[in-house]
């Protein structure tokens, strides 16, 4: 009975170790590392739903979400990715009613906050595509800003090209990958 | 018992393989067709070591691009010492430069002996006695194959120095990364952070001794400084918004990098001791990616100002910023030459993005690279090779390509995504 416990907590560690990557360095610089690992490790596993495995962005809809009977802007919006054009930052029209109900969530829930995570596709330079990214989420912080949402609820996070959610050279990769996150 | 034992087992052998599979390997993929032929005999008592010496000197050489090392099979002859070394025999084979050698154990390393030989002079260049152990015994062969290629070329070899580069595995929000150090030859790999969050632009100081790098590990962006060999590390900025792109100054006490605290993207200098950061452009468009020219007076940078993204350089002297490149409508990352005279970077050209070279002061732009998916040029100490990441077969790759464009290697993982490679400064 004690066992159990302790192998499966063992089983955690050695998933850790995988996910690492193994590096056989023992003591010196792992700390910092480390320590982020274990906390997030946890969370990604158990959570598929994605974005947000630190503590600060709450669940993401898990908790919130489940409850029956709310009003439709007490929920979060469902939809919470738009696509962009290659090299723009304008939101496309089909994408307008996505970000027009995280506005009406936003605006009916004023302790609310998201972080607007900008992307980009992996073509052209690392740093250069971190600041497209962020270009493309300060577009839709505007909107949002535009449709009275308090800058005091919204925050721009560029991941540039680092964080892809499809992987390959085509085109249809290449769009799935050009988004803005709603992350709250 | 038995299962807690088991876990453990496949712990130990996890850390094993995965230690081995963490090193690059190497494959030419281009040669020189003016690399000197040269033989590198297979050294007398090599055997015993635990390391093939001749074959280390063999690969560098032959990577750099200046240097066609004559296959073992062909060398019917193989010396140890200069007085056993028949020109005749080595003319006919068409070798230019011989080198010979032999190894002997001395009390717990070796002592390894080599001469460098040549054949159309019919004289001995250079010789030494180098010692070391197991341990650095790679270390011995590199320092050898820098003394060969800085006798016959002039040039510094850059065989000692140091490559960090980043890995990646994984999708979205399920993702690896990890921040390493490797020697030039992509061996000797070892781990300087890991996170499930982004890791980016490792940027080597001018001593060699430390990493600024770029990690999303609080969720965003932040810039830190890494002692390499200790591991200890401070945050250096982490400003709202993008702290992207760091460039240490030549001497070491300044950080250019791109911050969009105040808007969008701009140059910056922080000062490291004194933690000030001093905005140098002042622009509506994006500013990013600088690097220091190696004489500390002007820096590189990627801007938008005009439309597409296109280089600049700004003088300190002056602050002005006059635009370089002109070829095309994508041109980006651009990195100095160690002279100063060149600039290297990644050019958009109608086949895709590739490593391109242009001289400073403008003039024809020259693609370098074959391939079509580049990013991250970093320039060898030497100046003689480029390293830079790229796609092969779906995955991201580490790829080299000389300065003249006319040699090509590339140094791909055994599993995951490499990438943002930097070559370090001379180490010695």
């Amino acid at each position: 009975m004690q066992l159990k416990p302790l192998a499966r907590s063992l089983a955690v560690a050695l998933s850790i170790v995988v996910i690492a990557g193994c590096s056989s360095t023992g003591g010196t610089q792992d700390g910092d590392a480390h320590g982020s690992q274990t906390g997030s490790t946890t969370g990604t596993g158990t959570s598929g739903a994605g974005t947000g495995q630190y503590g600060s962005t709450t669940g993401l809809g898990t908790g919130s979400g489940v409850g029956a009977g709310q009003q439709a802007d007490s929920r979060i919006p469902e939809v919470r990715t738009i696509h962009f054009d290659f090299d723009r930052d304008t939101i496309k029209s089909e994408y307008e009613s996505v970000v027009m109900a995280h506005a009406r969530y936003l605006r009916a829930n004023p302790n609310s906050r998201v972080v607007l995570h900008g992307h980009t596709d992996e073509r052209g330079t690392r740093e250069y595509n971190m600041a497209l990214g962020e270009r493309r989420a300060n577009a839709v912080q505007r909107f949002l800003n535009i449709q009275g949402v308090s800058p005091s609820q919204m925050s721009v996070v560029s991941y540039g090209e680092e964080r892809p959610v499809a992987s390959g050279q085509s085109e249809s990769a290449y769009a799935q990958n050009r988004r803005v996150v709603f992350n709250y | 018992m038995q299962t807690l034992s088991k876990v453990w087992l496949l712990c130990v052998l996890l850390f094993m393989s995965s230690y081995a599979s963490a090193n690059l390997t190497i494959e030419i993929t281009r040669g020189s067709d003016q690399a000197l032929p040269i033989g590198i005999v297979p050294f007398e008592g090599g055997e015993n070591l635990p390391e093939d010496v001749a074959q280390i000197i063999h690969d560098n050489l032959e990577r750099s691009g200046y240097f066609s090392p004559l296959e073992r099979s062909a060398m019917f002859d193989r010396p140890s010492q200069a007085d056993d070394v028949e020109f005749g025999t080595w003319r006919s084979l068409d070798v230019r430069y011989l080198v010979v050698g032999r190894a002997q154990q001395s009390g717990d390393g070796y002592q390894l002996q080599f001469e460098l030989m040549d054949i159309s002079g019919q004289r001995r260049m250079i010789g030494e006695t180098v010692t070391a152990n197991a341990n650095n015994l790679r270390a011995a062969a590199h320092y050898i194959s820098d003394q060969i290629f800085e006798e016959i070329t002039d040039i510094r070899g850059a065989f000692s120095t140091r490559i960090a580069y980043v890995t990646a595995r994984g999708l979205g929000d399920n993702m690896q990364f990890g921040l390493y150090v490797a020697d030039a030859d992509g061996r000797n790999s070892r781990e300087v952070l890991t996170s499930d969050q982004p890791i980016m632009s490792p940027a080597w100081s001018p001593d060699g001794g430390k990493l600024a790098y770029v990690s999303f590990e609080t969720e965003r962006p932040a810039i830190y400084i890494q002692d390499v060999s200790t591991g200890q590390r401070v945050q250096a900025t982490s400003f709202q918004g993008i702290n992207g792109a760091p460039a240490w100054s030549p001497d070491g006490r300044r950080i250019a990098m791109s911050l969009s605290k105040d808007g969008q993207p701009e140059i910056y200098i922080l000062d490291i001791a004194n933690r000030s950061v001093e905005r140098i452009t002042q622009n509506s468009s994006i500013d990013t990616e600088p690097a220091w020219a190696p004489d500390g007076r002007s820096l590189l940078f990627t801007s938008d100002r005009s439309g597409g993204p296109q280089i600049y350089e700004y003088s300190l002297a002056n602050g002005e910023a006059k635009r370089v490149t002109f070829t095309g409508n994508y041109n980006a990352r651009g990195r100095y030459s160690p002279d100063g005279e060149q600039i290297f970077l990644i050019h958009r050209s109608s086949r895709g993005y590739q490593v391109a070279r242009q001289d400073r002061d403008g003039g024809r732009l020259v693609v370098l690279s074959e391939s079509t998916r580049d990013e991250s040029p970093s320039v060898a100490p030497n100046g003689t090779m480029v390293i830079f990441a790229t796609q092969q077969g779906g995955s991201g790759v580490l790829s080299a390509v000389s300065a003249d464009g006319r040699s090509s290697f590339r140094l791909p993982a055994a599993q995951g995504e490499v990438r943002d490679p930097a070559w370090s400064p001379f180490l010695n």
